[in-house]
């Protein structure tokens, strides 16, 4: 339990923050002395948290899906002939830098969320895939080998041994993947997204620091707080299949 | 009964099997041995199907693998490879129980058998059910892989270099283990090993392969006594062959038996009846005897082998 306390805490300032920023104006004001407004008010935090929340969240899903559908796909024997290809896309698709593909994708899909959120879940998707990919094929041959020999399906295989084995390498893939898009998806805000990233991108236009602090203390945030939620579920999942492992530290086996 | 009919296996132009014929029979232990790369594996990976036959066919008690569901096929084919491929997310106990469980035994009935399969490989149930793999030694692993492929009593066991990877003594321990084992359950075994002293000590009928041949299939007797080929004679090893044959021979065969067995002396020292030949002459020659006495399983001396009728009649 108490591998969730650093992320229950975290959300806990994350909201706290949102909805109070109000309270903090006198520290804006000392920042940022010149102007009048100091407090980002065109939209409510909550709000754009909650947005910005949504596209994570949902490109983050999508992701996770189609990359494990792939990377299982790619290590099956029937999809072996793709695992050159796949694994090449997911290295080389990590060198693009989001903007550019922000660029490419708003000529097709135009102005607002649809654009950002298929540019999170193709950007979310290689770290994944990667992972996913080294998880499958990270699995000892031989345990593979046994448990087909002793009778299992190829299904009871995948579902029993190889994805309990990959997962905390998967899980990781997601945890970096997450992490990468909460910042993405400010960016977002430069083809209008409503995200974390609208007072910094304001604060940016009208040189208000106060407002860019803003944003990027609750975007600093959520990137912790997720970040921690994944350390807190890499946990539980460790515990719940090795129990051992923390035997193994301290004995030293062989 | 596994038969195996005109077997071929092809990998690409190579040939890995090439058209054998081998019958064995139900209770025996075929042993396949031969050097890296003549195909023993691949005919082992053939019976249970993680293979397909490119030519032949293989029948299990009459009938022809190709026809079965390879999973049902499977799951009453014991298996055991050089690497354990124990599950390393699984406690040794829940590992040992993985047929069992897809066969959906009931609960109670998978933890009676888990215990009663490691006390027979002489696992403790209390300290070890509970380890997980990574917490073992080599040789306990493998006395776990080899609980692990009898767990749901299948009628056959195959074995695939199982003791390859671990220290002498270890391997030999476990050799003893699988003797005894074997006269408990007489499981129909194939075993594949590069070690013909392995072979020699286990089979009950070897397979000797060459290049993707069988050019030998008999007892470890006619193996030794007469060879088939040069090939053979050298994988026997020809000037060995006299205390190799010595060691498939118990003292049982060659003591002079007392009248009536004698009670031993205390301190004193001696060989059983189901120690090899060759372990008696060793003992004489190290302690400079000329005869040495024989004990039986409860400890009584039921008679004497001596070292003439050794030289005589030993081999």
């Amino acid at each position: 339990m108490r591998a969730w306390l650093p992320a229950v805490l975290l959300a806990a300032l994350l909201c706290g923050l949102s909805v109070g920023m109000p309270v903090l104006e006198p520290l804006f004001q000392w920042v940022q002395p010149d102007k009048q407004r100091v407090i980002y008010e065109r939209e409510s935090f909550v709000f754009l948290l909650q947005n910005h929340l949504l596209l994570v969240v949902v490109s983050a899903a999508v992701g996770t899906i189609v990359a494990v559908a792939g990377g299982i796909f790619a290590t099956r024997p029937f999809g072996r002939d793709f695992l050159p290809l796949v694994s090449q896309v997911a290295s080389i698709g990590q060198t693009f830098p989001p903007v550019a593909v922000l660029a490419l994708v708003v000529p097709v899909l135009g102005f607002g969320e649809a654009p950002i959120l298929l540019a999170l879940i193709l950007y979310g998707l290689l770290p994944i895939l990667r992972n996913t990919l080294a998880g499958l094929e990270g699995i000892n041959p031989s345990v593979r080998e046994a448990a087909l020999g002793m009778g299992m399906s190829p299904v009871q295989v995948l579902i029993r041994v190889e994805l309990p084995l990959a997962g905390r390498v998967i899980l990781a893939g997601i945890r970096t993947s997450v992490t990468i898009n909460i910042a993405t998806a400010a960016i977002g805000s430069t083809i209008g997204a409503r995200t974390l990233g609208d007072p910094v991108i304001a604060g940016l236009v009208n040189g208000n620091t106060a407002y860019v602090l803003q944003g990027a203390v609750l975007i600093g945030l959520l990137a912790l707080m997720t970040d921690s939620l994944f350390e807190a579920i890499e946990r539980t999942w460790d515990s719940a299949w090795f129990k051992a492992t923390q035997h193994l530290r301290t004995e030293k086996p062989r | 009964m596994i038969e195996l009919k005109n077997v071929t296996r092809r990998f690409g132009d190579t040939v890995a099997v090439d058209s054998i014929n081998l019958t064995i029979e139900t209770g025996e232990v075929c042993v396949l041995v031969g050097s890296s790369g003549c195909g023993k594996s691949t005919t082992l990976r053939m019976i249970n199907r993680l293979l397909p036959l490119s030519a032949g066919e293989i029948l299990v008690d009459g009938e022809d693998i190709a026809t079965m569901n390879p999973e049902q096929l499977r799951l009453n084919m014991g298996y055991v490879i050089q690497g354990t491929g124990l599950f390393p997310h699984w406690t040794v106990a829940r590992n040992i129980a993985m047929v069992p469980r897809l066969l959906n035994w009931p609960k109670k009935r998978i933890d009676e058998r888990v215990d009663e399969l490691m006390t027979l490989l002489d696992l403790d149930p209390v300290t070890h059910a509970h380890k997980y793999p990574q917490q073992l030694s080599g040789g306990q692993a493998q006395r776990v892989g080899v609980a692990r492929a009898l767990a749901a009593d299948p009628n056959i066991l195959l074995m695939d270099e199982p003791f390859g990877a671990l220290d002498a003594i270890t391997r030999d321990n476990l050799q003893l283990e699988m003797l005894r084992i074997q006269k408990q359950v007489r499981k129909t075994t194939v075993f594949v090993t590069h070690d013909i002293d392995e072979a020699l000590k286990l089979a009950t009928r070897i397979a000797v392969m060459d290049q993707g041949r069988i050019v030998q299939h008999d007892t470890p007797e006619n193996i030794l006594r007469h060879p088939a080929s040069d090939f053979v004679e050298n994988l026997v090893g020809k000037q060995d062959r006299g205390l190799k044959l010595m060691s498939l021979r118990p003292v049982r065969d060659l003591m002079t038996l007392h009248v009536a067995p004698k009670q031993m002396a205390p301190g004193m020292e001696g060989i059983k009846e189901e120690d090899s030949v060759r372990l008696a002459l060793s003992v004489m020659l190290w302690q400079d005897l000329h005869q040495v006495a024989v004990f039986n399983a409860q400890g009584q001396e039921t008679g004497v082998i001596t070292r003439e009728r050794i030289i005589q009649e030993g081999v």
